[in-house]
């Protein structure tokens, strides 16, 4: 069973509900690590870096934390093979700290986006997403203000060939994003990114599960 | 030295903000204006004497951290 650390930088507000979607899936509580730490607790498999405000979102979503000390232990277990979720600040942030490419803009229309979205699935021979089938769709929920994914024509095209978009938004652009990209994997597959909340649907008292075969591809690895 | 940073988002992005800046201003009877950019300006205070010392400083800030040049593009005017 993978051993998860979810990252805590000041402004993050999401990581009591990551702590929940984990442990819900792997059965065991995951370390929380505050942002000023050097290194990951031994054996983490794991990262997560959830979502919320960082640093108040100053200079630019995700830019300050990107360079939080705990983000070169990331870094290097990145480089290592290691497993990185980020959602929402977190996708920020992992772009910001050049782990996934692209960055995250201003929403186009300007709103902070508080609603339900629908993803569709890119591909499901990931571990991230083997739990579902591919161009299979789910609801998961939005909540941020800069969503709008862009990045170069080149990277664009790159990503489109390596087959490393991981969701796309079904059932509506809102914020604008480059060819409806809601979500990114790096190239060795092992880190994801993307700006809904799967980890908000993991129970049907939160009105549904539709978010849980995330983290339970991620607990039968 | 001060160094002063300007950062603007680079030709091509879209800038919803100076989008609705353009749009305000048009609204409030100033129908002469077209495109607007948003950006920001960064005043760094340097301990540099030396100008050139302290541009290229400033150049290596603005590309580590107060720019991210996959969207955005920046230029450093150094005074004393």
């Amino acid at each position: 069973m993978m051993k998860a650390a979810i990252l805590l930088f000041p402004g993050i507000n999401r990581e009591r509900d990551m702590v929940l979607a984990v442990r819900q899936s792997f059965g065991h509580e995951p370390a929380i690590v505050w942002h000023k730490e050097t290194a990951l607790p031994a054996g983490t498999d794991l990262v997560i870096i959830p979502g919320g405000f960082s640093f108040g979102d100053y200079l630019r979503c995700g830019a300050m934390a990107a360079q939080s000390p705990i983000m070169q232990a990331v870094k290097a277990h990145a480089a290592r093979g290691g497993y990185v979720l980020g959602v929402c600040n977190g996708f920020q942030i992992l772009t910001e700290a050049g782990l996934l490419p692209g960055a995250l803009l201003r929403n186009a229309g300007l709103r902070f986006l508080s609603m339900d979205t629908m993803l569709r699935v890119e591909r499901a021979d990931t571990v991230f997403t083997n739990h579902w089938q591919k161009g299979a769709q789910f609801r998961a929920p939005m909540a941020h203000g800069d969503g709008n994914y862009t990045a170069d024509t080149a990277t664009l095209d790159r990503l489109e060939g390596e087959n490393l978009v991981a969701f796309r938004y079904a059932d509506g652009n809102r914020n604008g994003s480059a060819r409806d990209i809601a979500g990114i994997f790096a190239p060795n597959l092992r880190v994801l990114g993307l700006m809904p909340h799967p980890e908000n649907l993991v129970d049907p008292l939160m009105g549904g599960t539709d978010g849980k075969p995330l983290f339970d591809a991620l607990a039968s690895v | 030295m001060k160094a002063i940073v300007t950062i603007m988002l680079k030709n091509g992005v879209l800038d919803p903000q100076g989008k609705a800046i353009g749009q305000a201003l048009n609204n409030l009877g100033y129908a002469q204006v077209g495109e607007v950019r948003a950006g920001k300006i960064i005043e760094l205070e340097l301990t540099e004497t030396d100008p050139a010392a302290a541009k290229t400083a400033a150049e290596d800030m603005a590309k580590k951290l107060l720019a991210n040049t996959v969207i955005e593009s920046f230029r450093v005017e150094v005074t004393a």
